[in-house]
């Protein structure tokens, strides 16, 4: 029990287009509700917008847009998941929140060769769960856009 | 690194700032002992620590330079040449410390080179002090003295605040333990300290007369009531206010919708002391700019010496306070464009003399404010601009062709000094010339929502004018909606509002794909904000009509064509996310009283995206004409309210256009109320009759005086119109000044100063008047600019040609200045020379002791006016007696005519 409970990593697990995801629990800020998310013209495609959160400013940012999952006609992202990166806050807007799971890296797997690269890029491995796989997602590599894609 | 060691770095490096400045006052004054003897303390002080610290290095060189003015203290001639040594070793003291703060130990490295050089001079002063033996007898004398000087002149530093507003800052937040009363703690036990050390200096011999100071001195200095505060702190402290800020409007925001909420009352306290706290803290993050122009003097002398030529460096309004984020930019512009004039402006000591010119050169560095602005002038009295330079640069850089230059003013050509990789210096020197210069200053304003103005006569000097903002914490921003999104404007680079329409004379026209307008005879490039933004939504865009934000950004003047305009605000501005900062169309983004997000459009940014080139011209020469026509021209606010007719007020008296809506104008007393900025406004109608709009929002004009604001209810605003105001149709209507004829309709003048009182009854129980007769010439004086905007167009609808002045003293001036005046009016309460003093100052002057003078003033008891005929006036007009005073006009005339 001692030696395992030291390897497990908490995840706070989201949907986002039918896919389980699990952002580590240590990155996780909070959950919000979005609300009255401002666009901001000429930004990135998958910047939502901004919104304020008690007081702070949240950039948020469409998971789906940025996993290239197509959005559901009026379908309007349900919850985010709040970061914060070098001081600044962001959101992460998903489809919805499950629980939190405490998982071994016994089931830990790297990323599939053929995972579509949009999904490589921002992936850290993959769970294999009862019934289902969990893509890990890595924050940071989330958060590192812009340059990638302005080159592209 | 320890706290002792820091606390050193911070000393010393405040400690050689101060020695650098005062070195080169002690060049061009080696007689000023009290100058010598403060230097000698300071780096006395520095060595002292330094042995105490362990560092050898600092402290070797440190003494070397102290041995070398211990023997100027002496009565040894002092040589520039040694000036400059202990110049040089304090820039290797501050190369020192640098990496002393960088690693936290002193780096390894010789001196020797210095040290050899100060001892050589010492040993070569030693050989000459016979010569200078009276300065060496007056020397020690006038020493004492210095002390205090110096401990009342220390001026805050970097970093510091002053105890009062942290007192102050700390009181606001009525924390429930009292505050314990630092100043007392802080000055006591260090006063008799100071004393002693002034006591023993006399007695000292003067070799080594602060020897017994040592760390004293410092103690002595601090004795001031200050307190270091890590800038963080203050930071965090701000940032912590703007959150306050933001909650209290949101607050504010819910009260609003519930009619009769218990939480008013506090929540209108918590808003005032909020208000204050913001201001407390704002203040603590201020500083004088002198701060940044600390390194000046001695740049100029080294300058100086090596472009051989002599400098002056006249330093005005060191104290002009700005907030430390400012400051730190504004610093690298400042010594740049100083720089500059010294290396390019002013002509060597020979040629100055050629053109009849004293022999040393003057660089003018001076700071005031002015509103929520702080306005920089650098000028120099040198050779100008070379316009031809300058023309042969921009045709070799294809920046122009032969043809556009041509066409162009010479300050329009000057203008070009700010382009990218601008340099006219014939020869690189070490000083300037490197290809950056000034673009990169001009860049540097730009970024902080400041203007930058150039003017330059040729052979007699140039003179740089910076424009900027206090703060950049927090701005007042005009907001604007455009394809259903809000954004904020700055309000600083707005110039004024105008609304087009299908049929009015103002709508949007195209040159090709171009939207521009005409405004006052120019076309103005337009640009469409959700076009440029590349967003859709809202209403479908109308292309002939929209708001128009008129903006300046530098030289350029251009049109943001919005859909809607709401209202002006105080918005605190928060920095974007980095992933969001490449977009150079918004400086940030802001929450709104409602918790929403808008992002803050960066005119600079909007500006660059529709092309430098456009504007520039149509600006120059509209400029140009505002400056020809200044006296003629008013700008009026053209709306309609009540009738068909179109209505007219000065804009210059309206403070503020707003739109409420409808739901939120109150009734109570059978007066219409609407709760505007924290309190309630009083609504009136033009016709008396209150017609509100039914639903929506109901445009209002603002007029706020002293605090007091009152709200004019109209239809609709039409324009902003410059034109000359001709009245020429004087009306008996009450409200009504009379009819002109604006853009070629018949327009009704409004007279705001009827309905001010109904408002506030008391209005004008402090300010106010008007007149009667053909074109006289009326020299009219009040302190608020309010009423002398008001009253210059009655007092124009009345016949008089109007000359207003701000003050008695410059009142004076102008009827000094050899205009022939019939009349005079002059306000009794005013700051610095009041009107009683007004009138006897001109009373005692031949020239205008028979011009008659009318007093105005709220004042109306006898003892007052029995002063005022004392004084000299002729008459005596209340305040709020508008009839009186036309009387008395009339009457005044009447007594000319009969005189005649």
């Amino acid at each position: 029990m001692q030696t395992t409970s030291d390897d497990v990593t908490e995840y706070v697990t989201v949907l986002i287009g039918g896919q389980l995801f699990g952002l580590p629990i240590s990155r996780v800020q909070d959950v919000f509700m979005p609300d009255r998310l401002t666009r901001v013209p000429l930004s990135h495609p998958d910047i939502a917008g901004v919104l304020n959160l008690r007081g702070r400013i949240v950039t948020a940012i469409d998971m789906r847009i940025r996993l290239g999952i197509p959005r559901e006609k009026d379908a309007k992202p349900a919850m985010a998941v709040g970061i914060e990166s070098r001081g600044e806050s962001y959101g992460l807007l998903i489809d919805s929140v499950g629980e939190v799971l405490k998982l071994s890296p016994d089931s830990r797997e790297q990323n599939p060769i053929n995972l579509d690269s949009r999904w490589a890029r921002v992936s850290a491995g993959v769970h294999r769960l009862e019934g289902q796989l969990m893509v890990i997602l890595d924050v940071d590599s989330v958060l590192a856009m812009g340059g990638e894609q302005l080159a592209a | 690194m320890d706290d002792l060691l820091r606390e050193f770095l911070t000393e010393t490096n405040e400690s050689l700032d101060v020695v650098d400045v005062e070195l080169v006052r002690f060049e061009q004054d080696p007689n000023n002992a009290a100058i010598l003897g403060n230097i000698f303390r300071l780096v006395h002080t520095i060595k002292g620590t330094c042995g105490f610290l362990g560092l050898p290095r600092l402290e070797a060189l440190a003494h070397a330079a102290e041995t070398l003015m211990g023997k100027y203290r002496d009565g040894s001639p002092v040589t520039g040449q040694g000036v400059t040594m202990i110049l040089f070793t304090i820039d290797r003291l501050k190369e020192i410390l640098g990496d002393l703060e960088g690693a936290g130990a002193e780096p390894e490295g010789d001196d020797g080179d210095l040290i050899s050089q100060l001892e050589a001079m010492s040993i070569a002063a030693d050989a000459a002090p016979a010569a200078a033996a009276p300065v060496a007898e007056k020397a020690p004398a006038p020493a004492p003295a210095a002390a205090p000087e110096q401990a009342l002149e220390r001026a805050l530093r970097p970093g510091e605040v002053s105890l009062d507003e942290l007192e102050r800052a700390f009181r606001e937040t009525e924390a429930e333990v009292a505050v314990a009363p630092l100043p007392e703690i802080a000055a006591p036990p260090v006063a008799p300290e100071a004393a002693k050390v002034e006591a023993k200096k006399p007695a000292a011999r003067p070799a080594k007369p602060a020897s017994a100071a040592g760390d004293d001195e410092i103690e002595g200095v601090k004795g001031q009531q200050t307190l270091r505060v890590n800038v963080d702190t203050l930071e965090q402290l701000m940032t912590m206010v703007s959150e306050l800020v933001l909650t209290r409007n949101q607050l504010l925001e819910i009260v609003r919708r519930h009619e009769d909420s218990e939480f008013k009352v506090p929540l209108q306290r918590l808003s005032n002391v909020t208000a204050e706290l913001q201001d407390g803290v704002m203040k603590t993050r201020m500083q004088p700019i002198g701060n940044a122009w600390q390194k000046l003097p001695r740049i100029v002398r080294d300058l100086g010496n090596e472009l051989g030529k002599q400098i002056d460096l006249e330093m005005h309004g060191a104290e002009t306070e700005l907030d430390r984020q400012v400051l730190d930019l504004i610093k690298d512009p400042l010594t740049h464009m100083v720089r500059n004039s010294a290396d390019h402006g002013l002509e060597g000591t020979e040629q100055r003399r050629l053109a009849g010119k004293p022999e040393k050169g003057t660089i003018k560095l001076s700071a005031y404010h002015e509103g929520g602005h702080i306005v920089i002038a650098i000028s120099d009295d040198g050779r100008g601009l070379n316009t031809d330079r300058i023309k042969k640069k921009i045709l070799e850089q294809n920046l122009a062709t032969e043809a556009e230059l041509e066409k162009m003013t010479e300050a329009q050509i000057h203008k070009y000094i700010f382009a990218p990789g601008f340099s006219t210096a014939a020869a690189v020197t070490s000083v300037s010339g490197r290809g950056v210069g000034m673009d990169v200053v001009r860049t540097n304003i730009d970024q902080i929502g400041g203007t930058i103005d150039l003017k330059s006569v040729p052979g007699e000097g140039t003179t740089v004018t910076i424009k900027i903002p206090l703060t950049l914490a927090i701005v007042s921003a005009l907001i604007v909606e455009s394809a259903g999104d809000r954004f904020a404007v700055p309000q600083l680079s707005v110039i004024e509002l105008v609304r087009a329409q299908q049929n009015s004379e103002h709508r949007i026209e195209r040159i090709k794909d171009t939207p521009v307008l005409r405004l006052r005879n120019k076309l103005l490039p337009l640009v469409h904000l959700r076009q440029l933004l590349g967003i859709a939504g809202g209403e479908p865009l109308d292309e002939t009509a929209g708001f128009i934000v008129v903006t300046q950004v530098g030289s350029q003047t251009f049109g943001i064509v919005v859909d809607q305009v709401f209202h002006t605000e105080e918005i605190v501005v928060k920095p974007m996310s980095s992933k969001l900062r490449h977009i150079t169309m918004f400086s940030g983004t802001t929450i709104l009283g409602d918790g929403s997000v808008i992002m803050i459009i960066d005119p600079n940014g909007i500006a660059s995206a529709i092309g430098t080139d456009v504007s520039t011209e149509v600006n120059e020469t509209e400029a140009d004409a505002r400056r020809g026509n200044e006296r003629q021209l008013i700008s009026m606010l053209v709306f309609r309210a009540g009738s068909r007719e179109q209505k007219a007020v000065p804009l210059s008296l309206v403070t503020r256009l707003e739109e409420v809506a409808v739901d939120k104008i109150e009734q109570a007393h059978g007066r219409h109320l609407v709760q505007y900025r924290g309190a309630l406004m009083p609504l009136v109608s033009v016709s008396g009759y209150m017609e509100l709009k039914s639903e929506g929002s109901q445009p209002l004009l603002v007029f706020s005086d002293s605090g007091r604001s009152m709200g004019l209810v109209v239809d609709e605003i039409v324009d902003i119109v410059e034109d000359a105001l001709n009245i020429e149709v004087s009306a008996d209507v009450p409200g009504l000044l009379g009819s002109a004829v604006i853009k070629g309709q018949a327009t009704e003048i409004l007279d705001i100063g009827h309905y001010l009182p109904l408002a506030f009854e008391d209005w004008f129980k402090r300010k106010e008047m008007r007149i009667e007769a053909l074109t006289r010439k009326l020299l009219f004086v009040d302190d608020s600019p309010f009423f002398r905007n008001m009253l210059t167009p009655v007092l124009k609808a009345a016949g008089y040609d109007v000359v207003t002045a701000a003050g008695g003293s410059e009142g004076l001036d102008i009827l000094k200045g050899g205009d022939k005046f019939d009349v005079v009016v002059s306000d009794i309460e005013m700051p610095e020379m009041n009107g009683f003093e007004f009138a006897e100052a001109m009373r005692s002057d031949k020239r205008f002791a028979t011009t008659p003078v009318i007093a105005l003033s709220s004042l109306t008891n006898p003892a007052a006016i029995e002063r005022a005929r004392v004084a000299g006036f002729h008459d005596y007009v209340a305040k709020f007696d508008r009839q009186g005073l036309i009387a008395a006009l009339k009457e005044t005339s009447n007594e000319i005519a009969q005189a005649a």
